[in-house]
């Protein structure tokens, strides 16, 4: 076995077992390092296809951000995971239906697919000798630079609309003011009483 | 290159950044206290840019490597959801402010909306098709939910987010088998790659994709979320869902089906056909029993888009035609008929039971009429104008062989004729019950009558939109 078959079937082996342990693990925390460690073996799999830099966006923002977010949900809220898994084996036979069906694609997509006539014209050329990274920014900053625009007001959008939505200038509390904070004067704050002995105010 | 291309989206990137300083803007100083003049400078800004699109383009241009199509079909189409937007959001104002919903952010998310809807109608490319659909989907869900107090705006809401979101999954499903078996996402080499024989994987896309288009348009039977949204939004939102995203979603659908798969319309035909019959009558008998106007006017959008379906069905020139001048008509008369909706109040609250119309016609004479020619006209009744947009679209249909789906809608237009004809018999002939209030907001007025008029006066010529309409479908279809 050459090293390049070994360290695939080492992260392919890896993943389907990080990913098989994310779903039948009991502890909810334990799904989530699970998990952790499949992402980190696909990443390990990209780079056996020399897809360096997404190897290294999955670590960083899968691993990184999501992952340890899903962490730190699983692990400060309590909730309660078995009640969640009886209500999940009311949806088995649905959960059922949707496996069938992707075992369906993927039969249509080993099976019978057929391409179109002349398609390896069509297929988007190779990027040249650039490195991944060059060649990804060629295409998202310049040949796609619409759909990244677009990508860009849409997340505008989302977070306008979170804003719309939730927030609430409430009235009714205390807030900080600074200017007022800062221009306050000790003399007018404070008042001095002579207090005369056994007698109070 | 990127100068030529900048060159001819200038409309939709002017409006991006329009919205973007507005809300900068709006955020630095003095917030909702600005939405009024926010509301009336975007739909301002709506208008000129409907005349200039409308005045300035010529031919057939493309950007960005085939993506972005400016030709006479998206002009056509940017100009009418322009128009009809800038309408709503005027027609919108004071009954939102009135109510304390009237936000800064509401103007600046239709005008990103429009720009989405503006995007979709220009796609010559798969991916840019989603991005245009999705922008302008996710600015509608929010404004669903404006009045977040009320349970029954956030549940229209979150019905229209997550419904929107797995018809999205469907249209992508199905342009991810399309890509698959072309090799690109570009409309130009779909039709190239499906021109021969189409494969099933790429049947299987085409029907994925048709139905995640149909949930947009709310044709039957991808249409359950319509009823619920467009009674628990807001009703200036009703109004504006009823109008320009329809147009939109329309005319991105055209564009789907004549630019990426025009080289094999009896493949896609059945599956439209089938989609505007069931609309219709689903639309037209589900009508009958709804009590409130809102609900009422969501299954009558449903029966509209049957109709609407049906030019495009015919799959040919005088079709997409036929649909065009189809939808034009139907958004002028939404227009109306929503500027009606927006005034009934009863001791200043709003009201949108069927019953209270009862014996509007004593009280209100001319604004009775006024809803009397524009019911006429929705049902299809002929000296009206909703009439030759009814027309239109089943000449197309037996023109083009399908003549069994020109009898169903004609069937379909005669039942759903109905519950337009009771509103009027409400109108003149029902029991007296207690009265909307007289005031009518001066603004809403001057839709309501103008529309009213369109439809009498518009029997001459239609306004001229029919060779318009002819030069944009030609341009599409080719």
């Amino acid at each position: 076995m050459s090293v390049f078959a070994f360290t695939f079937y080492l992260f392919a082996i890896t993943t389907v077992v990080g990913g098989l342990f994310t779903v039948i693990s009991r502890n909810p925390v334990h799904s989530v390092l699970w998990l952790i460690l499949a992402f980190l073996s696909s990443a390990g799999l990209f780079v056996t296809l020399g897809a360096e830099f997404v190897a290294m966006l999955l670590i960083i923002v899968y691993v990184g951000a999501v992952a340890v977010l899903f962490l730190f949900v699983v692990m400060m809220l309590d909730v309660d995971f078995a009640e969640l898994k009886a209500e999940m084996a009311k949806y088995m036979p649905l959960a059922l239906l949707i496996g069938i069906v992707i075992i369906m694609q993927l039969a249509l997509a080993f099976g019978v697919w057929g391409f179109s006539d002349g398609v390896t014209d069509r297929i988007a050329a190779p990027q040249g000798d650039a490195n991944n990274t060059a060649a990804l920014g060629m295409l998202i900053y310049d040949k796609y630079i619409m759909l990244f625009q677009l990508a860009g007001l849409i997340l505008l959008v989302a977070m306008i609309g979170a804003i719309v939505l939730t927030l609430r200038h409430r009235v009714d509390i205390k807030r900080q003011n600074v200017i007022a904070q800062m221009h306050r004067d000790p003399a007018k704050a404070m008042e001095l009483k002579d207090v005369k002995p056994g007698q109070g105010l | 290159m990127i100068s030529a291309d900048i060159q001819i989206v200038m409309p939709e990137i002017l409006l991006a950044v329009y919205a973007m300083l507005a809300l900068l803007g709006a955020v630095y100083t003095t917030k909702d206290k600005m939405a009024s003049l926010l509301t009336w400078v975007t739909s301002g800004l709506f208008v000129l840019l409907a005349l200039w699109i409308g005045m300035n383009g010529q031919g057939t241009q493309t950007a960005f490597d085939g993506m972005f199509n400016d030709d006479a079909f998206a002009r056509f189409s940017k100009v009418t959801i322009l128009l009809s937007a800038a309408a709503v959001l005027v027609m919108s104002e004071a009954y939102m402010k009135r109510r304390g919903l009237l936000r800064f952010e509401y103007p600046i998310l239709v005008a990103l909306s429009v720009v989405g809807m503006m995007v979709m109608v220009s796609a010559g490319d798969l991916m840019a098709l989603y991005m245009g659909l999705e922008l302008q989907s996710l600015a509608l869900y929010v404004v669903a939910s404006l009045r977040r107090d009320s349970v029954k705006s956030t549940e229209a809401g979150l019905k229209y987010f997550v419904l929107g979101a797995l018809s999205s999954g469907l249209l992508l499903y199905g342009a991810s088998l399309t890509y698959g078996f072309a090799g690109t996402t570009l409309f130009s080499g779909i039709i190239e790659a499906s021109a021969h024989h189409p494969s099933l994987g790429l049947l299987f896309g085409i029907v994925f994709l048709i139905a995640g288009l149909a949930f947009k348009v709310s044709a039957a039977p991808f249409h359950m979320w319509t009823p619920d949204v467009y009674q628990g939004s807001p009703t200036p939102v009703t109004a504006f869902f009823a109008t320009a995203p329809k147009i939109a979603a329309m005319a991105m659908f055209a564009r789907v089906v004549h630019d990426a798969f025009g080289g094999i319309v009896s493949e896609w035909q059945q599956i439209v056909a089938f989609l505007a019959v069931v609309s219709m009558f689903l639309g037209a008998v589900a009508a009958i029993g709804q009590k409130d106007i809102k609900r009422l006017m969501a299954y009558s959008s449903i029966a509209h888009m049957g109709f609407a379906l049906m030019g495009l069905a015919a799959g040919t020139v005088l079709g997409v035609q036929a649909m065009l001048i189809y939808m034009v008509i139907y958004v002028t008369m939404n227009v109306g008929t929503f500027a009606f909706i927006l005034g009934m109040e009863r001791d200043g609250r709003p009201v949108t039971s069927i019953e209270s119309l009862k014996m509007y016609s004593k009280r209100q004479p001319l604004r009775a009429l006024a809803m009397l020619v524009l019911m006429f006209s929705l049902a299809g009744v002929p000296p009206m104008v909703g009439f030759f947009g009814k027309f239109y679209v089943l000449r197309a249909a037996y023109d083009a062989g399908l003549g069994w789906l020109a009898i169903a809608g004609v069937i379909a237009s005669v039942i759903g004729a109905f519950y337009y004809l009771r509103i009027v018999y409400y109108m003149y002939f029902g029991e007296e019950t207690d009265a909307l209030d007289g005031k009518m907001n001066p603004v809403l007025w001057t839709f309501l009558m103008a529309s009213a008029l369109i439809m009498l006066v518009g029997v001459v010529n239609l306004f001229g939109i029919e060779p318009m309409a002819a030069s944009a479908a030609a341009a599409l279809v080719n």
